[in-house]
């Protein structure tokens, strides 16, 4: 299969990112936002045809996808240690290419009415083709080190992004914030990729996940306390994974990445770069699943069941739309992390495998649709905030409708995308780990529980009066609206099983019916729960959160996790780190170079006294000096 | 040669006028002063010249020449002085050395 | 008797040169200047070199004196007292002066010349000839070099004595 076309996917946002950003004073950006569709419009369909020629036509060879790779050495260092730039295909990276062309689209499409008028609309193009370029690369990687600079890339984007409204101060303290953190978690992750090159001696993914590859056949050659060393580095990486991914405990940045333009937040805070810690997982499987039997892979399991969860339970109270559906971006990405730590590797015990890579796709879709709702109904009403909402339904009908499909879909309520994709997790859990099965299970009913609680509150509710009448968004903004709601309805009939599983075989999926009924049931009891409580203006809602009392309060302060980060930065580490290293860089290090200066400056001024501008004094030391030579040469000639 | 004296009286006298000289030269508050002791120290210098001609080499002239040289000199720098003493004193009105420091900047 | 007329001469060079640069009066120290030029001329006449001291004398004591006692004249008041220098600075300059002569003193008497015994007169013709000679030693080249100079001062004595046309009208000065 000739894969060389496929290198133009990421190559056609790159040269928009540069016609845009160089010429950024001189194109109107009428023509700007046409340039990024277009382009983008292109990668889409190369995306879309490599899609199709991978998976149907040429991909499959004795019932086992092939990986096509194509690369040049870059950096070399050794002779199995190189770096490589090139290009991956495999039934995941295809994956990818398709979700991220489709939302990329779908997000330009949408923003050439939501940033109409805005001052930096050329460059908002321009930043949002960076964004799309660097994706395409980190999914096309074909070796760590590719992945580390492109996962780079995407962070500098997506903080270029959300300090996007960069006059306002939050928007910059949020962009700082997003950028720290994963800045924080990419450290472990570049020693993790260290690691690996220096005990494996290879970066190259198709070397390092081949299972009878020396990566993971001699995983147990060199521990560290208690562990392999290479498992060390898989939790280093997957460190990388969980802060790009905001799971806990380096969550705290995606809800104030919210103040980015909310076709951003769909873009990169729900489909696209936060499921990057999802599919660099998935990328590593093999080693995650081979070394040490797996425990860094219970890790990640661990972790994701626990930041969705967690991030489930903060979503409940929370009042502002964006931080309502952020929080529920970290809940779905915890359970594709779940997925992947309850999967095995060979046939149908890679269910999780399949089951995560299936809900990234699904839920790329229904969640770039929310985040699009939502920034359709912020557009309308002019703030973020549920109060200020309520009875939308008559205003924004395209809104509303589409809204309902994407809540549903999140719910889980067949035949809508999520149904097909969280069963297979909940199956994935039920088989290996109950306790997990079981968190899931709660975490469905939660979900279902907040989204109809935004839905409602959005679109029903009481009767709020608006100074402007709302109205339904422009047909730039609608269409992304009704494409994605398509796709959400659609996409769960994927056969996944067939396409992207573990080993590349696929196989017959199937229906756990109890626990597809089950799963429902639980979905169902959210959503009338939510409309008990919301449907009609009422005090329920305040009577039950008053009866959780401190609990609540905890919960709608995020449990105090900003103030716990900030404590530990500001009270610990700045104040008694910081600040007194500051003070000895002042006083000492500052000190010396200063008092240097000073010093020089003041002997100058006594100095200048003798260059005083008077002849005679000149003359004074002219005399006196030859008189000491004339000593000196005396007596250096006489003895 | 002067009878009865010897080579280094004559030089210890030029060598006193020179450091006269000097000394006016650094002390003087005065341009036309200062003017004097450079004339001083100009003669100390040319009688050296002539003596050690006349004591060492009498049979050559070089050091009458060198003598004649310096007084056409002295008296070139003499009127140059006096022109610029004067243009100054048009000037600033004063031809002390503490009014004419400002080229130190 | 020439020895007398030596140190009677150097003793009077000594006395008015130090006059001369301590006297408050301007006038006076030109006047103290002008004794110890003639007593030069007389160092000149005592070894021999009479067109030389004749030189001093009309040049020195005839052109640069009066030019400078014209300066005098035209930038002071005749009866002026001129400032003095500080006395720290006066002694400091004093020891310092004593000290590079009692290094020139030390030099010059620790260092053997070698005299050559001799009362030859020189004539002005040996000094006309030698200056206009083009032979080896000869000084035709200096001496048009001199009378150069010579000129180019006369001209910028000139230009820079008559001043700006500008500033003598200007009444502020």
């Amino acid at each position: 299969m000739d894969i060389t076309y496929i290198i133009l996917i990421p190559l056609i946002p790159f040269s928009v990112f540069l016609l845009l950003g160089i010429f950024n004073q001189q194109i109107k950006p009428a023509i700007s936002g046409y340039i990024g569709v277009i382009g983008l419009s292109i990668s889409a369909l190369l995306s879309y045809y490599a899609a199709y020629q991978y998976f149907f036509v040429y991909g499959k060879v004795d019932e086992v996808y092939q990986t096509f790779v194509k690369k040049t050495v870059w950096m070399n260092f050794t002779d199995t240690l190189h770096i490589d730039m090139g290009i991956l295909v495999d039934p995941i990276s295809v994956m990818m290419l398709v979700v991220v062309s489709t939302i990329s689209l779908m997000v330009h499409i949408y923003s050439r009415g939501y940033m109409k008028g805005d001052d930096g609309y050329t460059k908002f193009f321009s930043f949002l083709s960076l964004f799309t370029f660097s994706m395409f690369g980190l999914v096309l990687a074909t070796n760590l080190f590719q992945i580390y600079m492109f996962w780079e890339l995407v962070g500098v984007s997506s903080y270029l992004l959300i300090g996007y409204y960069y006059t306002k101060t939050s928007a910059i303290a949020a962009a700082k914030k997003a950028f720290i953190v994963t800045r924080f978690a990419d450290f472990g992750f570049l020693i993790g990729i260290l690691i690996i090159g220096y005990y494996t001696g290879t970066f190259d993914f198709e070397t390092l996940n081949n299972p009878e590859g020396s990566a993971i056949l001699n995983w147990a050659s060199t521990s560290y306390m208690g562990l392999s060393v290479i498992t060390w580095a898989l939790l280093l990486i997957f460190m990388g994974g969980a802060g790009k991914s905001a799971m806990f405990p380096l969550h705290i940045w995606l809800p104030d990445a919210m103040e980015g333009p909310t076709p951003v937040s769909a873009l990169i805070h729900a489909a696209t770069m936060v499921v990057a810690g999802v599919y660099l997982v998935a990328r590593l499987f093999p080693m995650y699943y081979f070394v040490e039997d797996g425990f860094a892979l219970k890790i990640v399991a661990y972790v994701g069941a626990f930041s969705s969860l967690f991030a489930a339970i903060i979503a409940v109270t929370q009042t502002d739309i964006k931080r309502v559906l952020a929080f529920s971006t970290m809940s779905q990405i915890g359970y594709m992390m779940l997925a992947l730590g309850v999967s095995g590797y060979k046939g149908i015990e890679g269910v999780g495998y399949m089951a995560s890579m299936f809900h990234l796709f699904t839920h790329a879709m229904f969640k770039a649709l929310l985040f699009l709702c939502a920034g359709s109904v912020i557009h309308a009403v002019h703030s973020n905030y549920l109060k200020d909402m309520g009875g939308l339904r008559k205003y924004m009908p395209i809104t509303n409708i589409t809204f309902l499909i994407a809540a549903l879909a999140i719910s889980g309520v067949p035949p809508f995308a999520g149904f097909w994709s969280k069963d297979e997790i909940l199956v994935a859990a039920f088989e290996n780990n109950r306790l997990l099965y079981y968190v899931a299970l709660f975490v469905a009913g939660l979900t279902a529980f907040y989204m109809f609680r935004l839905y409602f509150g959005i679109f029903w509710g009481k009767e709020t009066k608006y100074e402007h009448i709302p109205h339904e968004s422009p047909l730039s903004m609608t269409f992304p609206l009704l494409f994605l709601a398509f796709m959400s309805i659609v996409a769960g009939f994927v056969p996944f099983s067939e396409l992207v599983t573990a080993d590349k075989i696929g196989f017959e999926g199937h229906m756990d019916y109890p626990l597809a009924v089950v799963a429902v049931a639980i979905g169902l009891t959210g959503i009338i729960i939510a409309w008990l409580f919301y449907k009609k203006e009422n005090d329920l809602a305040a009577i039950f959160s008053s009866f959780f009392g401190i609990f609540y309060k905890w919960t709608s302060n995020k449990f105090y996790f900003d103030e716990i980060y900030l404590f530990v930065t500001k009270k610990i580490i700045f104040d008694h780190v910081s600040t007194p290293i500051a003070r000895f860089d002042k006083k000492y290090v500052d000190g010396t170079m200063e008092g240097i200066g000073n010093k020089t400056v003041l002997i100058s001024n006594k100095i200048k006294g003798l260059q005083s501008g008077r002849l005679q004094d000149y003359a004074f030391f002219f005399v006196g000096g030859v008189v000491v030579l004339a000593l000196v040469f005396i007596y250096i000639w006489t003895n | 040669m002067i009878a009865g004296i010897s080579i280094y009286e004559i030089l210890t006298l030029t060598s006193i006028l020179f450091f006269i000289g000097i000394y006016g030269f650094i002390t003087r508050k005065n341009l036309i002063s200062i003017l004097i002791s450079i004339e001083l120290i100009l003669n100390a210098s040319a009688i050296n010249f002539v003596v050690i001609n006349k004591y060492l080499y009498p049979e050559v002239l070089q050091g009458v020449f060198f003598s004649i040289f310096i007084i056409a000199v002295a008296a070139a720098e003499t009127a140059l002085a006096v022109a610029i003493i004067i243009n100054l004193y048009r000037q600033i009105s004063s031809v002390e050395v503490k009014d004419t420091e400002i080229m130190k900047y | 008797m020439e020895k007398i007329v030596f140190y009677i001469l150097a003793l009077l060079m000594i006395v008015f040169a130090i006059a001369s640069v301590t006297s408050r009066k301007m006038l006076r120290s030109v006047v103290y200047l002008l004794f110890v030029l003639i007593g030069i001329a007389g160092i000149y006449f005592l070894i021999d070199y009479n067109f030389l001291a004749a030189i001093q004398l009309t040049i020195y004591a005839g052109g640069i004196i009066v030019l400078v006692i014209f300066s005098v004249l035209l930038v002071h008041h005749i009866e002026m007292e001129l400032e003095l220098a500080k006395i720290s600075k006066q002694i400091l300059t004093g020891v310092l002066c004593l000290f590079g002569l009692g290094v020139f003193l030390a030099t010059i008497y620790s260092y053997d010349f070698k005299v050559v015994e001799n009362y030859k007169t020189t004539t002005v013709a040996d000094i006309g000839s030698g200056l206009l000679s083009y032979d080896r030693g000869g000084f035709i080249l200096p001496f048009e070099v001199i009378s150069i100079l010579l000129l180019a001062a006369m001209i910028g004595a000139i230009i820079i004595g008559k001043g700006d046309k500008l500033t003598q009208k200007d009444e502020t000065i």
